[in-house]
């Protein structure tokens, strides 16, 4: 009985019924949450940077402290406004998969392999109790062994000095690559240059760096045992304060102090 | 009555009849997602709640599932209920899911909820199916949580993520073994985990396929060349 050609299909049209609304009524009553989740924990990543987070404070109620800008990639220039898109909500990185909005890059200038770079994209601003900017906390990313790094790295005000790096999404092996999520390791980043005559020269280094070594301030330790994922991290730091990157923006407001 | 039978359900797929140890299944997750405790936790979880509820729903409609098609009927119940897990984990604990990615998604393929499900959820009653589902999922995660255990102690000196071993590079004494924090380690520790439980139970050593032959010795080709 249970083989006859209507039953099969009406057995199968009825699972697939069933399933399909327990799913959809899943995904779509706890899209808000997830939402919510993604956007704190990318903001918690950015006080972090920024070394403002207070645990004991809501992330939504602290991120007011920063402003955020856009960037404009082709000219370094800061943007308050960008066509009709709300700064809150927009995302460079759905950007990267619309041409209109973004540029492919060349294969030999495209070090970090990031493959579509947006051609605006999003900063953030500390600013001091003078109105004076303190910080600037810039979004990074490139591909380290498994896959692609997305992080944030604070600048201090002379915008030569890092404050401060983060990673909140990567696929690099717990323990070795995935060690960038290391405190220990990401306080090493503390006080490096990254400048030099106006060249990028701050790398990942393999091994431990020498104190002693008068380029120590452009050298970071490396990540033991996961040398392509140090060698992500300085091509990604690389990329994107190059010039098609922050270098521009850099440069212009560095005039301005 | 029949507590007995609900009582061996649940007890013997932990050791007697575990899904890894015994049956080889699921060891692909098991190689994945053991690098952390914590990580660990979570998935046994998942798994057991995809495990049991699928043996449940799969029990509750066996009468009315045509054999034809059963396979796939089987999976998109499995399917279905790995989605609402996984958007479940999104929505209440973000950081963890972040860090299973794709392995939730993949208790679709492991062997233990489809093997439960034809083996055992498509002749037996509702509750008794969730219980084997149960009790499949707790000898899953028995073993698990054992590699897990092992693999981020020694690879990383933490144990749910606090400091045990105080590594070297963090100033510590304890240099972590590498080795255990990339999946290869688990099918080393799996291993043993078959070998140490099959010397304590003799009866799960499986017979061999097939016999060799003695090996022919010099005096015995002299032989059979003489022969000739």
């Amino acid at each position: 009985m249970n083989e006859s050609i209507l039953k099969t299909i009406g057995v199968a049209f009825t699972v697939c019924l069933v399933c399909s609304l327990v799913v959809s009524t899943s995904a779509v009553s706890l899209r808000d949450l997830q939402k919510e989740n993604k956007l704190n924990d990318r903001r918690l990543k950015v006080l972090q940077v920024a070394d403002i987070y207070d645990p004991n404070e809501s992330i939504a109620q602290q991120f007011t402290k920063l402003e955020s800008k856009f960037i404009d990639f082709n000219s370094g220039m800061l943007l308050s406004e960008y066509k009709n898109y709300n700064i809150d909500e927009y995302d460079q990185l759905s950007a990267t998969k619309n041409p209109q909005l973004s540029i492919k890059v060349d294969a030999s200038d495209d070090i970090a392999i990031i493959k579509n770079r947006e051609n605006i994209g999003k900063i953030y601003i500390l600013r001091n109790e003078i109105g004076e900017i303190d910080k600037l906390i810039l979004p990074i990313r490139g591909y380290g062994l498994w896959g692609t790094l997305y992080g944030y790295i604070a600048i201090k005000d002379d915008f030569n000095t890092v404050s401060g790096i983060e990673f909140y999404e990567h696929k690099e092996t717990p323990g070795l690559g995935a060690e960038v999520d290391n405190p220990k390791w990401k306080a090493s980043w503390k006080g490096k240059k990254i400048y030099k005559d106006n060249e990028v020269v701050l790398s990942v280094i393999k091994g431990k760096v020498d104190e002693s070594d008068l380029q120590s301030s452009y050298k970071v330790d490396g990540l033991s045992g996961a040398t392509i994922t140090s060698r992500g991290v300085t091509n990604m730091v690389s990329y994107w304060f190059g010039e098609s990157g922050y270098s521009q923006l850099l440069r212009e407001l560095n005039y301005e102090s | 009555m029949n507590l007995k039978k609900y009582q061996e359900v649940i007890i013997k797929p932990l050791i007697d009849e575990n899904p890894i140890t015994l049956q080889i299944l699921g060891i692909c997750s098991a190689l994945a997602v053991t690098n952390n405790l914590t990580v660990t936790m979570v998935m046994c979880v998942a798994v057991i709640s995809v495990l049991s509820f699928s043996n449940l729903f799969i029990s509750l409609i066996r009468n009315y599932i045509p054999s034809s098609i059963r396979i796939i009927v089987q999976m998109t119940i499995i399917a279905s209920l790995v989605i609402v897990v996984d958007e479940l984990l999104k929505a209440y604990d973000y950081e963890t899911s972040k860090k299973l990615s794709v392995f939730v998604g993949l208790i679709i393929t492991n062997c233990i909820v489809m093997g439960r499900a034809e083996a055992f959820a498509m002749k037996e009653r509702p509750l008794l199916s969730f219980l084997d589902g149960l009790g499949n999922g707790l000898g899953y995660s028995i073993i698990l949580i054992g590699v897990a255990t092992i693999r981020e102690l020694f690879g990383a000196g933490t144990l749910f993520g606090y400091e045990i071993l105080p590594l070297v590079s963090n100033g510590g004494w304890y240099m972590g073994n590498n080795l255990l924090l990339l999946p290869p380690s688990s099918f080393i520790i799996i291993g043993l985990f078959i070998w140490l439980i099959r010397s304590i139970r003799p009866n799960q050593v499986e017979e061999d396929d097939f016999n060799l032959s003695k090996h022919s010795t010099a005096s015995d080709l002299t032989k059979r060349e003489l022969n000739v």
